[in-house]
């Protein structure tokens, strides 16, 4: 075990857990920030993701040694309201369906549009592309996201 | 205006008490601060609640409460099934509150999410409880103010008195209502009136889900809540021989390490009982990484009992049993002598592998068993018949057993077994504590209840004019056949044949989205369009002559569709896609088919990029009667479209020695987003036919439009799903 002083949605946060322990399983059972979820465990789906910086990481496979004070952004810090421009249009577009995918897609795209704020339909495809929706809600993802980089 | 006996679901009606502001115990809040789900944002909430039935209640303030009855998997019926409730009541959609009820058979009927039946089968008791709140505040109003209770209108959960000009609003009478008689018979609206239904309404949770709050069954916490997981059998056709849990106890955070049964061996099990391990070496301990950690750790040691399954022989079954296997279903004419006298004779053999559920969140459930009583709360599609199983296995009376829903990280048939459940109360009651089961993706990928794998061999008779003179379909599969005997084109062909087998199997199968019809429609689907090529006609206009037949002049009896609707959705998606005036480059593909009371039509349009197939644009035309929720039905019909393209072009699951050989979504193949279509568009046929299924009927028929686009843009007609895998060989 070891602690950690953590940086989570502009909060430290102090935890005392084994070095190996990946961020997903530090946020959803020791801070309670249940909304990054798990999927697979292997990076492979993105229902896990999360801001390292501005940078959008996997963290079911980010180990929380390897953190030091990067600023970590959950879906919880995203904004303080719920009113990023992302959120307002995901809710406009009622993305979801089951929504079990949908923290991990916004924070993909949110990383997406921190690094590029007009991205093109192939630009959108290849950014959200590790991120699954089992559901199939591709398409309305791609008009959120395209919505959202008009605000 | 029609009238409705309550006498339907009476028990819903059975008077409770006035509910004081603790009323919302009623409802599912677990976390403190934990906001109700209004789809508009927060309302203030009343000092007290007035239950007028179990369905809903009502505050003094004239907020509203509407219980949804049924498990929420992503076909959005915790918005949909309050929406009905609402539009009879005649209230204002941001004046409700939905929250999502518990498993209670003795107010709710059928609280299961499956077989597209929710709206379907919800349709009337939701508009009569509706109805009935709605009238018992009218007669309150009528005796407050001395007038007769026909003369009382209502707007927007506002009561009126024309004559008068008095009013007032529901929250003023819900008191004096729910202290009323439940009348007899109620009136309902006429379709016309409708204000909420047949108007698109946002997901109540859609703002839970963007904000990322607690939701699901994997994000429920209870305080003194344990963490556990199982190892069950790397095969099928193996059990537990012995384990070695001494390096796994000694890890930091685990509390316990045994091994449990499931069910009983002389239990008689159900329909959702479906599980082929009955026994699991357990891990129960503080944290998930710390209980991940201590299974890996775990020395667990198997042995056979059953066959090795394999892959290669499942195919080597597929192709060469069905002559040998076959059962006939239904014959008409003389198929025999039709197929003898052909000028020529078209044959095409399909088939398509195991699937995993994958649904994004795996299987997990809370369960707190104590000595008189059992908790469970998480994600299940079946509560109802699970409630069942826990009280047999626990040997406690139904009534000790409280199950209640989470919001799920999808179904698709997967929670309709709950096996989960039982693992989860045995658990908890061996260590006295409440505990969360989860399933790690691997655990979830190797003991699924999996989509059979089939095969279909479709034959046609032509005389020497191409006239159709018999057709024959041989469907099998492992475990079951694909078959549906009196679908379409049965009763449009005077000699018809239809034949199922099928070989038994030790790996576990279940209903997956659309189950039968999710293989069997692509197979018919572009097996029709085949024939219709070599016919030398145009696929819709054949189709369309063979449902003219059905409906003048049908072959047959029990022909399980109502052709007059089917061809409505072929002449409207063939209107909607300009069919005939297809872009240059484009390969444009057809299908239709009708399952779960529902009709689909759909033209898949495919362009080539670097020798790949990129899916311009789908039209889908879909007659499911009233549409409840315009844009959320398109969204649910936009999402079995992708669903049923990603599975028909990428997904297997194969087996090596019984195991499953993709165990996680590196190896097993999922639809991702630039693989979608890049435009969906979704038309309703207008109709005041009560609501039939939806989550289920767009999917099947989109792998025959596939396969029909896919011949169009490369050329090549394909066989065997996964389209982009490398079965290809002729059929």
């Amino acid at each position: 075990m070891a602690k950690y002083n953590l940086n989570i949605n502009g909060k430290q946060h102090d935890v005392d857990v084994d070095p190996a322990t990946p961020m997903l399983w530090v946020l959803r059972d020791h801070l309670d920030l249940v909304g990054t979820k798990y999927g697979c465990g292997i990076a492979q789906c993105g229902a896990c993701t999360v801001l390292l910086g501005d940078v959008a990481v996997r963290s079911c496979s980010v180990p929380v040694s390897q953190v030091g004070e990067q600023k970590i952004t959950t879906i919880e810090g995203l904004s303080e309201k719920g009113d990023h421009p992302l959120q307002v249009a995901w809710l406009e577009n009622d993305v979801p369906q089951c929504g079990y995918c949908q923290a991990g897609q916004i924070m993909n795209a949110a990383a997406l549009l921190k690094a590029n704020p007009n991205p093109t339909d192939e630009e959108i495809e290849a950014a959200m592309n590790g991120n699954l929706c089992r559901c199939g809600t591709y398409t309305r993802i791609k008009k959120a996201i395209k919505a959202a980089a008009q605000r | 205006m029609a009238r409705i006996k309550t006498s339907y679901g009476r028990r819903s009606f059975i008077k409770t008490t006035v509910l004081a502001g603790g009323g919302m115990m009623l409802g599912f809040s677990w976390l403190a601060g934990c906001k109700p789900d209004s789809p508009n944002g927060e309302l203030a909430l009343p000092d007290n609640w007035y239950e007028l039935n179990g369905f809903l209640k009502i505050g003094e303030n004239g907020v509203v409460t509407i219980m949804s009855p049924n498990p929420e998997i992503g076909q959005n019926v915790k918005t949909s099934m309050p929406m009905i409730v609402a539009e009879e009541l005649d209230v204002d959609w941001k004046q409700v509150i939905v929250e999502q009820a518990p498993l209670n058979t003795d107010i709710f009927t059928r609280q299961l999410a499956g077989g597209s039946q929710s709206i379907r089968q919800g349709w009337k008791s939701l508009r009569m409880a509706g109805a009935t709140a709605r009238h018992m505040l009218r007669q309150a109003a009528a005796r407050a103010w001395g007038v007769p209770v026909e003369e009382i209108i209502t707007e927007a959960g506002t009561l009126k008195h024309p004559a008068s000009g008095k009013r007032a609003g529901y929250g003023e009478f819900a008191s004096a209502a729910a202290n009323l008689e439940v009348p007899d018979e109620v009136e309902l609206k006429n379709l016309k009136d409708f204000k909420i239904i047949g108007t698109s309404r946002r997901n109540v949770d859609g703002r839970k889900i963007v904000t990322g709050q607690p939701l699901f069954g994997l994000d429920y916490k209870r305080e003194g809540m344990l963490i556990t997981m199982m190892e069950h059998p790397p095969a099928f056709g193996m059990k537990l021989k012995s384990f070695d849990d001494s390096t796994a106890r000694a890890m930091p955070g685990i509390v316990d390490v045994f091994s449990i049964n499931s069910y009983p061996d002389d239990y008689e099990r159900q329909w959702s009982d479906v599980a082929a391990f009955n026994e699991f070496v357990v891990v129960v301990g503080n944290s998930t990484w710390e209980v991940m950690q201590a299974k890996k750790a775990m020395k667990v040691e198997w042995e056979r009992v059953s066959e090795a399954e394999n892959t290669e022989n499942h195919l080597e079954q597929l192709a060469s049993l069905g002559e040998k296997l076959a059962e006939v279903r239904r014959r008409d004419g003389n198929p025999e002598a039709a197929f003898k006298s052909a000028a020529r004779i078209i044959e095409r053999s399909y088939s398509a592998p195991f699937l995993a559920h994958n649904t994004l969140e795996p299987m997990n459930f809370f369960a707190h068993v104590t000595e008189d009583k059992a908790e469970l709360v998480g994600p299940v599609q079946t509560p109802e018949f699970m409630e069942k199983s826990v009280s047999a296995r626990l040997g406690l009376p139904l009534e000790k057993i409280d199950i209640q829903m989470t919001r799920q990280g999808g179904g698709f048939g997967r929670r309709l077994y709950g096996h989960f459940l039982v693992e989860a109360a045995v658990i908890s009651r061996k260590v006295e504590a409440p505990v969360k089961l989860i399933y790690t993706r691997e655990d979830d990928m190797s003991f699924g209840t999996y989509r059979p794998t089939y095969h279909a061999t479709y034959r046609a008779a032509l005389d020497e004019n191409n006239n159709l003179l018999a057709f024959h379909v041989r469907a099998g599969g492992i475990p079951e056949s694909p078959l549906f005997a009196n679908r379409f084109p049965a009763g449009a062909i005077d000699n018809y044949l239809a034949e199922a087998w099928s070989v038994e199997s030790n790996i576990s199968t279940g209903a997956f989205r659309a189950p039968r019809s999710n293989f069997i429609a692509g197979a018919e689907q572009a097996f029709l369009d085949e024939l219709a090529e070599e016919m030398g006609k145009d696929p819709i206009e054949f189709r369309l002559e063979l449902m003219e037949r059905a409906k003048n002049n049908p072959v047959g009896e029990n022909n399980d569709y109502d052709p007059e609707r089917y061809a409505g959705v072929l002449k409207l998606v063939r209107e909607k896609s300009g069919w005939g005036n297809e872009k240059p480059g484009v390969g444009r593909g057809v299908s239709a088919y009708y399952c779960h009371n529902s009709y689909v039509a759909q033209v898949m349009d495919i362009s080539m990029k670097d020798g790949q197939p990129v899916i311009e644009q789908v039209h889908c035309a879909i007659d499911c009667g009233i549409v409840v929720n315009p844009d959320a039905a398109t969204n649910l019909a936009e999402g079995g479209i992708v669903d049923g393209i990603g599975h028909a072009m990428f997904s297997e699951l194969t087996f090596k020695d019984g195991a499953p050989e993709q165990k996680n979504f590196d190896r097993y193949r999922l639809i991702r987003h630039s693989e979608a279509p890049k435009s969906i568009e979704v038309h309703f046929v207008e109709n005041d036919t009560d609501p039939t299924g939806l989550g289920e009927p767009p999917f099947p028929p989109i792998m025959g439009a596939l396969a029909n686009a896919l011949y169009r843009a490369t050329g090549k007609r394909v066989y065997h799903q996964p389209f982009m895998g490398n079965r290809q060989v002729p059929g």
